[in-house]
Parts: structure tokens; sequence; C-alpha cells
């Protein structure tokens, strides 16, 4: 979305008045505060506001079952001292608790001389999403009129659906990110996710599946995705279920349908090019950049700011604004997801990627919207290659060992390929691989690029943030299907 | 950390109770957090910070919503009574919907079971960071393939819970945990790290594992790793090590919940009486016992804490209810429910304990001719509706009644129903860590995913 430099310094003055309104914070209180953070000598020092309201309604058996509400705020406060971090938050907005929390986080520092920090200057951040319409705030009646459809229409999808249950979560989150070298800026971040989840019963046989989508939007995210639709996808996956067939085990190539497949790359390699991680050296790829990867058919992108997608950020917890950033291209490593400090440990500029789940979290390089450019292949030729293998469309969450590369995904929706044509689907099964083998088997890219819909959430060291994920039609020619069948 | 959260609690209470509640319960939370990490002998990071929250849940003509807040002063906690009592009005009337029966409260006393360490409240960060700093340097001293350390750390909370409801009941509990845990790393052959981790976790300092075992604990570990390769494809009995049992009871423990045989979306609804897993498989949830993290002298609605057995012989006894989960299917509650400040209660565990058998653990690993010792699993590959059961794996494999090599990127899978009952051994050994208590076990045959 562009925007002239009118509305930015529109939306600029709108921010100083909504953090004065939220937490009765002006840039001299931030100022004190800051002040009272290196009064032990740290480097630097930053203040993370944050002022959260979320709600979910939960609706089962065609009626509300219940709903809720929560309201947190607060401020966390980082002092580095070299690499060193020592961090405090509070609840309480006042200045004397400001100042204690900062006075805590500060003596992570020992040093007689210190670094007072510069006046602020407030930055303009970019608008890949607005607040305008969040449905945090309008009438619950509208939310439930949705999920209301959605019910409908599982039912109505197959006389086997016993069950709809359905829920709509989100919330509408107030930042703003104060820094001793002179930053200062806000966000206000809306977020929606609806989901729905199916009982198919068949002759004493259960099956449920879930499916669900969102992003960064309010109401709007419904225009384009119904009710009706997401209800539907979450149906015909449990009603599929029921004619699953085991999955193989052992070797087989694996094709990778567009866009939720994303996750792969999100855990193959993803988390392997945080920055962190090859700081401390305990990353596969650590110490690889200039070096092939991944097949030459790879190029991998880190995009913060997609329009109103998950993960994508008008700016990031530290106050550096997201770009879009190529970590692979053709197979060759270009650089890590980094945050402040790992940006400071590798001589280089922080990309946008540190993020925190809250204020009483402290951030680290972490994706936002990853995910891998199409290629040239048709997507039925793919398929059509394989004389065996599986073809894998759905997910419900994957994980990796940094260290060690190996990774996994649960397959939700899959099917068995067989003489290049799909054929049976399979009961749900679990993939494993290890990341840097995994993608130089990627020997065919699709032309079909997808980005998923906003249903991910990625979690780091017991922090969860919201990410996006998205790849082309993809084929790995081999990869460890973990199903029964050992045929 | 706040010490008027009861009185918070009673207060929102009555205020609901005035406002037009029928029925309401409030639950108030203050915590204290405390840690230091270290890496490469340096510090990384101090935490210290306390936070507190209130959440209430009304109930007014059998519709209900939760509502929480950070904000504690009296203008907020009304606020927040007056927005849960309108939120409710969007619910619809749901029969099963309400607090506990009278009698199932623990109106009278509540046991004390020592979740509380005085020590915690003065030890220093100091003496953290020095502990966590013995931690790592006991992984480097311990093997020098040992190179590298995604650092050690050590943690401590310190907690109030309060709970009151419009029946009466009010009372509120201490509770403190303490951690240290470290990961360390090493360099393979092939250019791969090996990596593994260690951790003791307890309410009490003085029942905490020495930092340097901990860091011994989590070298040798890694260093054992080294040379790790794939098995080809086969079916093997599997011995698991206990560390990794917990796995395998953390999902059973959420496969019992109430909730999910309302939704019928666990397997094993519709076996309550019936022979499930092998003769030797018992399992209990016991909140009752004493000092152990899932410890709770009373459940998240004032429900009397009550040890449940869950599988007695193989037999599988029933599932853990909460009041609402329990009235919705014509039970009773269990005691069981959880609670969090955002959501309305569900059941869920409190400490898992598998009875050990009484085989010496090594001779589970004797017996076999050709097998797998399993002691790591990744991913999220079950299907609690089916019990289908598809997870990554690392371990050892074990021949001739040895083990011999170290195993990694291989899958395992089977059926959670058929694995029950395919356990011909329970070791008698138990190890505690966190809320769960678990010998080692060995299971007949497993589907082994590999080359």
């Amino acid at each position: 979305m562009a925007n002239s430099r009118e509305a930015d310094a529109l939306a600029a003055d709108a921010s100083t008045n909504y953090i004065r309104e939220k937490f009765g914070i002006d840039d001299a209180i931030a100022s004190s505060v800051l002040d009272a953070a290196l009064s032990c000598g740290g480097d630097y020092a930053e203040l993370f506001f944050e002022h959260k309201e979320a709600g979910s309604i939960v609706f089962e058996q065609q009626a509300v079952k219940n709903a809720t509400r929560s309201l947190s705020q607060g401020m966390g406060v980082r002092v580095l001292s070299g690499e060193a971090v020592g961090y405090a938050y509070s609840e309480d907005l006042d200045l004397a608790a400001l100042r204690k929390a900062a006075e805590t986080a500060a003596k992570i520092a020992a040093r007689d001389e210190k670094t007072p920090p510069i006046d602020v200057v407030h930055y303009e951040t970019p608008q890949y999403y607005s607040p305008e319409g969040s449905t945090v705030d309008i009438p619950a009646q509208d939310k439930v009129d949705l999920m209301v459809r959605a019910d409908r229409a599982a039912r109505a999808y197959d006389p086997s659906i016993a069950r709809a249950d359905i829920n709509i979560v989100d919330e509408l989150k107030h930042i703003a990110i104060y820094t001793s070298d002179g930053r200062m800026a806000s966000d206000v971040q809306p977020l929606v996710r609806f989901n729905v989840s199916c009982l198919s019963e068949r002759d004493g046989s259960r099956q449920t599946a879930r499916w669900g989508g969102g992003g960064r939007m309010g109401m709007a995210y419904f225009e384009g995705s119904s009710p009706e639709a997401l209800a539907e996808e979450a149906a015909r996956q449990a009603v599929l279920l029921q004619s699953s067939v085991e999955a193989p085990a052992g070797t087989f190539p694996v094709v990778l349908g567009n866009g939720d497949s994303g996750i792969l790359l999100h855990e193959a390699i993803g988390h392997g090019l945080e920055a962190d991680f090859n700081r401390k050296k305990t990353s596969n790829y650590s110490g690889r950049i200039g070096e092939l990867v991944a097949s030459e058919l790879c190029t991998v992108v880190d995009d913060g700011t997609i329009d109103e997608s998950r993960g994508s950020i008008n700016v990031d917890d530290e106050g550096n604004m997201p770009r879009k950033n190529v970590v692979i291209e053709n197979g060759i490593l270009q650089g890590y997801l980094q945050d402040r400090i790992s940006a400071g440990a590798f001589g280089t500029q922080p990309t946008g990627n540190g993020r925190r789940q809250s204020f009483k979290h402290y951030p680290m390089p972490r994706m936002t919207n990853t995910y891998m450019l199409g290629g040239t292949s048709d997507p039925e030729d793919i398929i059509k290659s394989v004389s065996k293998g599986i073809y894998c469309v759905a997910f419900s969450g994957g994980q990796v060992n940094i260290s060690n590369g190996d990774f996994v995904f649960s397959v939700t929706e899959g099917y068995l390929i067989e003489d290049g044509k799909i054929t049976a689907p399979m009961r749900n099964v679990n993939l494993i691989g290890n990341g840097p083998d995994v993608l130089t088997k990627v020997t065919a890219v699709g032309h079909d690029f997808k980005l998923s819909d906003g249903r991910w959430t990625c979690g780091k060291d017991g922090q969860s943030v919201p990410v996006g994920v998205g790849i082309p039609t993809t084929l790995v020619s081999a990869m460890t299907v973990g199903g029964t069948n050992i045929g | 950390m706040r010490e008027d959260l009861l009185s918070i609690a009673t207060g929102i209470v009555e205020q609901a109770r005035k406002l037009g509640a029928d029925e309401v319960d409030a639950y108030v939370a203050s915590s204290a957090e405390t840690s230091a990490r270290v890496r490469m002998a340096e510090v990384e990071r101090i935490i210290d910070a306390t936070s507190h929250a209130a959440s209430v849940r009304v109930i007014k003509d059998k519709r209900t919503a939760v509502c929480s807040t950070v904000d504690l002063t009296p203008k907020a906690l009304s606020a927040l009574v007056r927005q849960a009592l309108e939120l409710a009005t969007i619910a619809e009337p749901d029969e099963y919907a309400g607090l506990p029966d009278r009698d199932e409260l623990a109106l009278a006393s509540q046991p004390n079971l020592k979740l509380y360490d005085e020590r915690i409240e003065s030890l220093s960060i100091d003496e953290m960071k020095d502990t966590a700093l013995r931690c790592e340097q006991a992984a480097f001293d311990y093997d020098s393939k040992v190179t590298n350390s995604d650092g050690a750390e050590m943690s401590v909370t310190r907690g109030v819970v309060a709970l009151a409801n419009s029946m009466g009941f009010a009372a509120s509990y201490p509770a403190t945990n303490a951690a240290i845990m470290v990961e360390a790393i090493c360099d393979d052959e092939d250019g791969k790290k090996r990596n593994d981790s260690w951790y003791t976790v307890e309410r009490a300092l003085h029942n905490l594992e020495d930092a340097e075992y901990v860091g011994r604990k989590a070298a040798a570990r890694a260093v054992a790793k080294l040379g790790a390769r794939k098995l080809e494809t086969t079916t093997l009995p599997v011995v698991w090590e206990a560390p990794v049992v917990r796995a395998l009871l953390a999902l059973i423990g959420e496969a019992v919940s109430g909730e999910l045989l309302y939704r019928r979306s666990t397997f094993l609804a519709g076996l309550e009486g019936q022979q499930v897993g092998s003769p030797l498989f018992n399992l209990v949830d016991d909140p009752l016992l004493e000092g152990r993290l899932g410890s709770r002298p009373f459940d998240g609605e004032g429900v009397r804490s009550r040890t449940v057995s869950l599988f007695e012989g193989g037999a599988f006894n029933g599932f853990l209810f909460d009041s609402y989960t329990a009235r919705r299917m014509g039970r009773k509650t269990t005691g069981a429910a959880g609670r969090s400040l955002s959501a309305p209660p569900s059941p869920g565990t409190s400490n898992l304990v598998l009875t050990p058998g009484e085989e010496p653990s090594e001779r589970l690993i004797e017996g076999i001719e050709d097998g797998l010792l399993l002691t790591d699993l990744m991913g999220f590959g079950v299907n609690k509706t089916t019990g289908d059961f598809s997870r990554g794996a690392q371990g050892f494999r074990i021949e001739k009644g040895k083990v011999t090599y170290p195993v990694t990127e291989i899958n395992v899978s089977g059926n959670l129903k058929d694995m029950l009952a395919s356990i011909d051994a329970v070791g008698d050994d138990v190890l505690w860590l966190g809320s769960m208590g678990a010998p080692s076990i060995r299971m007949s045959q497993l589907t082994i995913s590999g080359i």
C-alpha cells in the first residue's frame, strides 16, 4: 500500500496521541526511563510498550458456547551490555514502576562510564495493514453470524458431519518502542483467525479435521474468504479421511502442494537462518553465506511487508522496519535473519526480524512470512513425473532441531502417487528430513506460487509469534515418510 | 508480588453478584520470575520481573463469559465485571454451564502439599548465575568432544493463585519452582552437529539435581549421539527410555480429557471399562503428591483434589472431568479443572505417574536381538481422534541385547491403542521430571521408517 508523506505525518501524530492516551507516556517520560535503564553503564536500552485487547467466541452444536475477552498491557525494558541482556517488565505504567523496572534491567551492566540516551526521533512506519475495521471492536453478533454461516455449511457438506466446532479469535495490539539511540516507532496490529473443526462419523469410524484462516485484517478478511469455504474445507478433509489408507513407510519422492507446504521451508531452513543460532554457531548453516545450500531451483524469501498477511509487521519489536529479505537465491545462501544483537555481532544491519511475543519477552530473530518463489514447472507434470511417492496438501505443524538439522512436519491431507497419478488419500503421517539435505533434493518447482492462508503460529524459546508461509508445487526427490505400511 | 489476591478475588465475586451474575468465580494470580542464563562462560541474559492478572467467569441465565485484565485497580476491576456480564449476553443458554456442586468444593480445608520453598525468596541473581556457570562448565569438562553450548540457565518463579466463587469458596496458595538446564553441542565427523539438553525442575531448591550432574548428563547424551545414522525401514521392538516415556504419557493425558470425550475426538471414547493397554500398564493422575510440579490442593474451580486411576492392569478406568464436561456427560467432576486467565476451565492432568514394574531397566534391552532404544521424539504427528501416531525420532540401535550405535532422522509410527497393548516390559526405574514420573518401557513392535 502506497501512502503519501502527509498521511504519514498524520499517522505519526495520531500514534503520539494514542501512546499518551493508552500508556500515559510521552517523550520526556520515556527519556527519563531510558536514563534509569542506562544508570549502570549499559550500552543500549529500549522500552517496549504494549496494550493488547484480545477476544474469542466459541461456537459449538449450533450455539455460542462462551465468549472471552482479555486486556494485557505493560512495558518491557531491555538493557544491553555488550551482547549480555538485562530484561525486566512492569504492568504498572506509572513513572515510579517504569523506573524501577528500568533500574532492575540496568544491573546487567557495571561500568562507571555512562552513555545518556539520545532524544528520540519519531520514525514513520509503512502501512502494510491497517487497524480499521478490526474485529475486536465490532458488535459480537456480526462475528456470531459468520460462525452460524460456517456451521450450516459444514453440516450441509456431508451427512456424516456430526459436529462442527468453530471459533474466532482476534486481537488488537498497540505497541510503541523507544530506544536510547534515538528511535521511536509505533504500530497498531490487528489480527484475526477463524477456525473450524469438523467431526465425521460413519459406521462407527470417527475422523476429525481442522481448517482456518485469517490475517492482519478486520472483517474485510471475510470478503475474500467466506466462512462457508473455510468450513467446507474442514468438512471435506474429515470426510476424506474416512476413506484413507495406511501411509507408506520408507523413503519416497514427495510432492508438496502449493501454499501450506511452505511449512517445510519454515522448518527445514527458516529457523536455521535465524542469526542468533548462527552467531552462536549452533546452526547447521553457520559460516555458510555464499555457499550453495539448496538446489539451484530454490529462491527463498522472508518478507514482513506483504499486505495484510498474518506474518507481516509495519515495524519490528525493536523499532526496525521490516524488509523483503532474500535469504537463498538460486540455491546460494545470501544472509541471515537479523535482530539488533546479532546484526552487531555480524557487523551488518538488522533485517526487521527482531520480534517478541509480548512486553514480557525479549526480542530475538524471528521469521515473518517465509516463502519460496515460483519456478517454471507445470504442477501436473510434476505429479506425472513420480511413479511411486506421496502428494501433501495440508499440515498440522512441524518442528526442527536447529543443531543437527533434522526436521519434521505432520501431513493431515496427503495422497499416494502411483504411476504419475494421485490415488488414495492417506492417514495422518509425519515426514522427517534433514534441512540442508532436503533442500538439495528439490528437483522441480512449479509456477503456481501460493501464500498459505493466515493460520500459522511459530514457537521458539517459549515465545509464540504469528507467521506466514508459502510455496509453489515442489518436488523433493527423497524424504522419509513415517507411515505404517512397509509393503 | 501482591499479597492481596484473595481479597481482590472475593471483591470481584461480590461485585458480579451485585450486578446480577447468577454464578461467578474469580481467579487472580501473581508471580515473580528471575532467571540467569549464561553461554560460553559469559552472562547472556538476566530476567527479573513480577506480574499479576485477574480473571472472572460469570454465568447469567446459563450464559458464560470469561474476561481478564492485568489492571487490578478498583475501577478496572469494576469495568471487568461489567464487561463480562455484557459479553455473556451473546452466549446461548447452556444447561450444563455453572459452578461445581457445592459438596464438591474444598470448602473445609486444603492439604498442605509443600509447594512453596521460602529459600527461593532469598536466592540472589549472582548465586543463580554461578549455578548456571557451574552447570555449563561441567558439560564442557565431561568430554572435550563438547565444543559448543546453547547456554545454561537457572530460573525460579514464585507465585500465588487465589480463587473465589459465589458459593463461598475462597482460598489461595503460594507455589514456587526452580529449574536448571543446559544444552551441549558436539561436532560430528560429517560436519553435522549433535546436541542434547538436560534439566531439573522442582518446587524446592533442595530437591534439584546438582548443577554439575545436569551438565554432565547433557554432555553425555550429546556425545553418545556422535556418529548417528539412519536405519533401514523395518519393524522392531522398541525400548522407550524413561525421559521419552513422558511424551507418551502427555498424549494419553490429553486423550483422557472429558472435553475430547464429549467432542468424540479421542480414540479412548467408548473404551471405558475395557482392556486397552497391556496388563503392565498402570497410570494414575495424582494432584496430591507433596512437592510435585503438577500438585494442587484444589482444582481450577475449587474442587477437592483427588487421586484418579486412569489405567489399572491395562483396563481404561475413565476420563478426567471438570464440572462442565462432567455434567455434559452425566458424570461427576474428578477435580481435574485446569484454569488459565483467558479461557473457561477445562479438564487437564496434574501429575501423571506410570507405575514402575519389576524388571531392572537394563534387562529391557538385554532381551532384544534386534531393536531400537528410543530417546527423543519430535513433531506433532498424532491424531488424537484415531490414535494414529507418527513422529520423528532419535535413539540407538540394539543388537544382540546391547546398545550398538546412535540413529537419527527416522520416524516411528503405530496406533496408540495398539502401542499401549504392545507394552511387554516395564522397568523398575522411575524418573521424575516436572509433573510426570515414568519408568522405561518396552513395546514389542513399532514401525520404523528410514532409508
